[in-house]
C-alpha cells in the first residue's frame, strides 16, 4: 500500500534521507526505530508528503506523492497522522478539533461530523471529555484526542511520529493500549518510536534506521532475536538492558 | 506667569461645536485607517509567513519602505507628490475631483502606514502558533488557505490582542497629523479654538484629555475582551 523506492533527501548539502526503499502492505504495522537524528521522523513526514524530498519515489494507495500534479490535501485526508506533541488546535473544544477536517475536507454535515467524533472519543474513552478544551486534558488525554483526531476522516494508513515521546511515563500505556487496538483491528500503521515492548508485541516488521539509511527491515522476531547489522545490535543491546 | 484662565470657553458656542465635530472626524479617520490597516496588514503579514519565496519577499518589501518612513512624510507624498506622479488626467481626477481630498488621502496614508505594523504583529502571532499547529492541519487534508482560516489567524489574533490594541491607539493617536494636510480633526479644531479664544492652554488641555480618555476606554474595553478569548485556552497550553 505504501511504497518507497530509492528515497533520498537533502536540506542544503546536509544528506538526511540516504537511499531508502522498502513496501508497506495493508494491515501491517511497522515499527521505525534508531537513534535519533537517524531520519525516522523526516522519513514518515515523507509519506504524506510534510517534507519534500529531491530523489526517489513515493507511492501510497498507487498515487504518488512527491509528484507535483497529485492532489496533496485530498491524499493527506486518506492518510491519519499523529504527532509527538499533539499539536491539538488550543482554541477549539475536543470535538471540534475532531471535527474540523470532517467539516472542511469531507463536507460532512455538523451533525454527522459530531456523532463520528463522540463514537470515536468513546473508542479511546475520552466521551465525558467531549467539550472540554485541550489545554485542560493530560498529556495521554491529549494524545488519544490526537488519535480520534486522525481516525475520524476514515484514513487507510495511520502515521506515528514518536507519539508517546511527550508523555509522562505513567500515560504511555494508555496510549498504546489504544494504539494496540487499532493494529488489532487491521489499521496500516507505521509508527516511530523507541517503545521496543510495543514494536515486540504489535509490530509485524521493524526498520531499523541510522544515518539517515534503512538499515535493517526484518520480521520483528528476527530483528529481536538476531539483528543482520552490528549497528542495531549495538542499538538493541543498549536499549534493551534497562 | 500673567494668563487669564477661563476654561467656560470650551463649553461656549462655537467652540463646543467645533471640538465635538473634530473629534467626529478624528474617530473617521482612525476607524477608516484602522480598517485598512488591519486587513491589508492582515495580508502582508499573513503573506510573510507563506511558503512562496516571492509572497515573503513582496511582504517584506511593503514593511520595509513604510515602517522607515517617516509617517508624517508619508502623508505629504501621497497628498501632494502622489498626483504629480500619476498620469495627468488621474492626477487632475486626485486634485478636483475626489470628494473629501485631504479627509481620503490622511485616510489612505495612514491606513497603509498602520497595515506595516500589524503585519510585524499578525506574522510573529502566526510564529508563535507554531509550525506544528500548521502541519497538523495540513496532515488531515486541510488546505494551506484552510489551515490559515481555521487555525493560524484565529490563534494569531488571540495572541496579538494586546499589541494590535496598542497599533490600534497608535492609529488614533497618530491621527492627528492629518491636520497638517487640513482635515479639521481634534487637534486642528483645538488650534482653531486657542487661536480665536487666544484660550490656548484650555484648548488642548481639552484636546488632550480627550484623546487620554479615549484611549483609556479602549485600553480598557480591549483588557476584557483578550481575558475572553484567552478563556478559551490559549495562551497557556498548546502553543508551545
Amino acid at each position: 500500500m505504501i511504497t518507497l523506492e530509492h528515497l533520498s533527501k537533502w536540506y542544503g548539502s546536509t544528506q538526511v534521507l540516504d537511499d531508502c526503499s522498502t513496501q508497506i502492505e495493508k494491515g501491517e504495522v511497522v515499527v521505525i526505530c534508531g537513534p535519533s537524528g537517524s531520519g525516522k521522523s523526516t522519513l514518515i513526514k515523507c509519506v504524506n508528503g510534510l517534507e519534500p524530498f529531491q530523489k526517489g519515489t513515493i507511492s501510497v494507495d498507487g498515487i504518488s506523492v512527491g509528484d507535483p500534479a497529485t492532489n496533496l490535501p485530498k491524499l493527506r485526508s486518506r492518510i491519519g497522522m499523529v504527532f509527538q506533541s499533539f499539536e491539538l488546535y488550543p482554541h477549539m473544544s475536543v470535538v471540534g478539533n475532531i471535527c474540523l477536517a470532517q467539516l472542511h475536507v469531507l463536507k460532512r454535515s455538523e451533525d454527522a461530523a459530531r456523532a463520528r467524533a463522540l463514537e470515536l472519543l468513546d473508542r479511546v474513552g475520552l466521551r465525558s471529555h467531549a467539550d472540554r478544551f485541550p489545554s485542560t486534558l493530560s498529556g495521554g488525554q491529549q494524545q488519544r484526542v490526537a488519535i480520534a483526531r486522525a481516525l475520524a476522516l476514515d484514513p487507510i494508513a495511520m502515521l506515528f511520529d514518536e507519539p508517546t515521546s511527550a508523555l509522562d511515563p505513567e500515560m504511555i500505556n494508555e496510549v498504546l493500549d489504544v494504539m494496540t487496538e487499532l493494529a488489532k483491528d487491521g489499521m496500516t500503521m507505521v509508527v516511530v518510536t523507541h517503545e521496543m515492548g510495543f514494536a515486540r508485541r504489535v509490530a509485524d516488521r521493524v526498520l531499523f534506521m541510522d544515518a539517515g539509511a534503512i538499515v535493517e527491515d526484518a520480521k520483528t522476531a528476527a530483528f529481536f532475536d538476531k539483528p543482520v547489522s552490528e549497528r542495531a545490535a549495538r542499538f538493541l543491546s543498549k536499549i534493551l538492558h534497562h | 506667569m500673567r494668563y487669564n484662565w477661563n476654561w467656560s470657553v470650551l463649553f461656549a458656542d462655537p467652540y463646543l461645536g467645533w471640538l465635538l465635530s473634530g473629534l467626529g472626524w478624528t474617530v473617521l479617520v482612525s476607524a477608516a485607517a484602522w480598517i485598512i490597516g488591519l486587513a491589508l496588514g492582515s495580508v502582508i503579514g499573513v503573506m510573510r509567513t507563506l511558503p512562496s519565496p516571492i509572497a515573503r519577499a513582496i511582504g517584506a518589501t511593503y514593511v520595509e519602505i513604510f515602517r522607515n518612513i517617516p509617517l508624517l512624510v508619508q502623508i505629504f507624498l501621497f497628498y501632494f507628490v502622489l498626483p504629480e506622479l500619476l498620469p495627468r488626467e488621474m492626477g487632475r481626477w486626485l486634485k478636483r475631483d475626489l470628494p473629501h481630498p485631504e479627509f481620503t488621502m490622511a485616510v489612505i496614508s495612514l491606513g497603509l502606514y498602520t497595515a506595516c505594523r500589524v503585519a510585524e504583529q499578525v506574522r510573529a502571532g502566526i510564529n508563535t502558533a507554531g509550525r506544528g499547529q500548521a502541519s497538523a492541519g495540513l496532515a488531515t487534508g486541510l488546505t494551506l488557505a484552510q489551515v490559515y482560516r481555521f487555525i493560524l489567524l484565529p490563534l494569531a489574533y488571540r495572541l496579538t490582542i494586546p499589541a494590535l490594541t496598542n497599533e490600534f491607539l497608535n492609529v488614533f493617536k497618530n491621527s492627528s497629523l492629518a491636520l497638517t494636510i487640513g482635515v479639521l480633526e481634534l487637534t486642528a479644531r483645538a488650534r482653531a479654538v486657542a487661536d480665536y479664544t487666544y484660550q490656548s492652554i484650555e484648548a488642548f488641555a481639552a484636546a488632550s484629555l480627550i484623546y487620554a480618555s479615549i484611549s483609556f476606554l479602549i485600553a480598557f474595553l480591549m483588557r476584557r475582551v483578550e481575558r475572553r478569548a484567552r478563556l478559551a485556552g490559549t495562551l497557556a497550553a498548546g502553543t508551545h
